[in-house]
């Protein structure tokens, strides 16, 4: 167990207090950048990577099934993977509910949503995709921020009911310019409820970069006009994302409200697979922010402090790909939905 | 409170979210000034009191109390919102439309949405701007909402604990020029009827009049004056569900009459009296002459207080609409 804990240190006061750059841990030479600095456990470690790799795999085979005209439209994770699997390692989807934005694969795979299930989604395959009963997820959102208010009213209702559970929710740098975002952390810290809320900030809403969304310099900023604690974090740095999260989550289990986590990372890929980046953005800052991978730099990490071999972490990376293979065959064996079930699940029957 | 006899519309709105949350300690009440004011109604005074905790003041976002609403639901609660003034929906109406109509369906039946949205709308009150506008054909307009609107004491209580007690999403709508000028008897068990039906408020063999919430009163004056002065007897249809629509009732109606009028306070232009005049058309065109007419607010913005007279159905032009109808061959 490597694992340290740092009760004494509140991040988000730190962050408060600093100067406004993000909270980085773990450097993009995969080094921990103060040698005090927590890190996680190793088995943790192994596990965000695994994700991290299935999720890459994933984007891969969805990416192409999609040029071969087997898959609809496809939003990879690519780039922004250490921000969705650190901060979800903080949470247990036995109690925590957990609200997705769009591209949060490998938090929703975490939570229960099995592969086979998720690819379905992506190939139409609309009632084998349905979120088993005992997930507490909710599904993608398509209308950017209105997820929200729901995730308020969740982590409310937790709060209504004294039960334990705090709801993990996501949105991107646009979704800030929502109205639903605003109402949604007003009332989030009016009523004190055990949320914590991820802004995936990876500078692009499709082809508009965030400085056009808003003149801030830092999304986390906007949480101390809603009474609440912000902290922004190196995006690409599991580390940080994983504590400053897991942190987040205790205050929420403790009844001290929500947190607003901006994890500050780059959108690697296209938008969706119907986008071209080419038309809006410079090859130059891709290739920049490529060498902030996040999954690179775990690996560096994981390689150097001894937690995994190189030939280990190749086994891995066969072994997803092997698994998405395995449950692409699985979501193609269940049925595609009939003209019927459309007028299936409007009302109660 | 529980089996109060004569009682307002009010009282009868009161009445039904006592009860409802006397008997599922889930349900919960949310909205503006719905706590210690008691509503700008005061349709729940008391109830904060009465059961705390479960009464909460939100801020004044619209699209906050149907978000979370929708959250609350998920998260195992019976939500009961307050949209102070129907007009105001229009605030919330991505979270009405996108979110909470199509849970269900977008995620095949995990989860449903047990919410109930409460608000008051129509005219007569001389009130400001966005405050009477009626808005039921927009609502009706989206799959996956029921939308409920009651003419008297009490449906009001009736058809709110219906409104509650459903799996589904229900707009329950209600007209505030009757909030204290109407009265009637609330069910001393409680007991809800989930009928889902219209009601027949008045026979008559000649002439249908359909309407809703607040029309239904200028409608029975109208049939009284039709039958006093013109000799000619009019039944009266109050829909009460606007969606689903009862449509065998209507067309059962209408066809043994063979000569409708239909009434309502929103604007003309794909009102919902487009829609009952489509429903009627496509049922019984084969079969009979039916002519029909509507009596509905004209294509306008909804006028100062002042000129609102002008711009409701009034009992004198539905007896205009009425003659009219029947003179046709």
């Amino acid at each position: 167990m490597t694992h340290v804990k740092h009760v004494t240190r509140d991040w988000a006061a730190e962050w408060a207090t600093g100067g406004g750059e993000p909270l980085r841990f773990l450097g993009p030479d995969g080094g921990l950048v103060q040698p005090d600095l927590p890190r996680p456990p190793d088995d943790l470690v192994r596990e965000a990577l695994r994700l991290m790799l299935l999720s890459r795999a994933l984007d891969e085979k969805c990416t192409n099934l999609h040029r071969q005209g087997r898959l609809g439209l496809y939003a990879p994770v690519q780039g922004q993977e250490a921000a969705v699997v650190g901060s979800h390692l903080a949470i247990d989807p036995a109690v925590d509910w957990l609200v997705p934005a769009s591209r949060e694969q490998p938090a929703m795979l975490r939570h229960g949503w099995a592969l086979d299930r998720m690819l379905a989604s992506f190939l139409g395959r609309i009632d084998a995709a349905r979120i088993p009963d005992h997930v507490r997820m909710l599904p993608r959102q398509q209308s950017i921020a209105a997820q929200l208010p729901h995730a308020v009213g969740i982590a409310w209702a937790t709060s209504i009911r004294g039960l334990d559970g705090v709801t993990l929710a996501y949105c991107g740098d646009g979704a800030t310019s929502e109205g639903d975002f605003h109402e949604a952390c007003n009332l989030a810290g009016v009523m004190g409820v055990p949320l914590v809320l991820v802004v995936i900030n990876n500078q692009y809403a499709i082809s508009t970069p965030v400085s056009r969304q808003t003149r801030a310099t830092r999304l986390a900023d906007r949480a101390r006009g809603y009474g609440f604690p912000g902290v922004a974090v190196d995006g690409d740095d599991l580390f940080a994302m994983y504590e400053v999260t897991r942190q987040a989550v205790e205050r929420a289990r403790a009844g001290q409200g929500p947190t607003m986590i901006e994890a500050v990372t780059y959108r690697m890929s296209f938008h969706n697979t119907s986008d071209n980046p080419s038309l809006y953005r410079d090859p130059s800052e891709v290739a920049t922010a490529g060498q902030n991978d996040p999954v690179a730099r775990l690996v560096a990490y994981a390689t150097g402090a001894g937690v995994m071999r190189p030939d280990a972490i190749e086994a891995v990376e066969a072994e997803v790909r092997a698994e998405v293979e395995a449950a692409l065959d699985r979501a193609l064996s269940h049925p595609a939905p009939g003209p019927e079930e459309i007028f299936r699940h409007v009302f109660a029957d | 409170m529980r089996a109060e006899k004569d009682v307002t519309l009010l009282e009868a709105v009161r009445a039904a979210l006592f009860d409802a949350m006397e008997d599922n300690d889930r349900v919960v009440l949310l909205g503006q000034d719905v706590g210690r004011l008691g509503g700008v109604f005061r349709a729940t005074e008391g109830l904060h009191a009465q059961f705390p905790g479960r009464v909460f003041d939100t801020p004044l976002a619209e699209g906050a109390i149907v978000g979370s609403s929708i959250g609350l639901a998920i998260g195992g609660l019976v939500p009961v919102a307050e949209i102070q003034f129907l007009g105001f929906l229009h605030q919330a109406f991505h979270q009405v439309t996108q979110q909470l109509a199509r849970y269900r369906f977008r995620t095949r039946g995990r989860f449903h949405l047990p919410v109930t949205i409460r608000a008051p709308y129509g005219g007569g009150l001389r009130m400001p701007e966005f405050h009477p506008d009626s808005l039921e054909s927009q609502l009706a307009n989206v799959p996956g909402l029921k939308v409920v609107t009651p003419a008297f004491a009490e449906d009001a209580y009736s058809l709110l604990r219906a409104a509650i007690r459903d799996p589904d999403p229900v707009l329950f709508l209600e007209p505030q020029r009757l909030y204290r000028s109407v009265r009637g008897r609330v069910p001393h068990d409680g007991a809800a009827d989930g009928d889902f039906g219209a009601r027949m408020r008045r026979d008559g063999d000649d002439l249908l009049l359909v309407s809703w919430g607040p029309s239904v009163h200028a409608c029975l004056a109208a049939a009284d004056e039709l039958e006093e002065r013109h000799a000619v007897r009019s039944a009266v249809l109050d829909l009460r569900w606007l969606s689903p629509l009862d449509h065998a009732r209507l067309h059962q109606e209408a066809a043994v009459r063979r000569r409708v009028v239909v009434v309502h306070e929103g604007v003309r232009t794909a009102g919902l009296g487009a829609e009952v005049v489509a429903s009627l058309q496509e049922s019984l065109c084969d079969t009979i002459s039916l002519p029909i007419l509507r009596v509905t607010a004209p294509d306008t913005p909804y006028p100062p207080g002042r000129l609102e007279d002008a711009f409701l159905p009034s009992q004198d032009k539905i007896v205009e609409a009425a003659l009219k109808v029947m003179d046709r061959p």
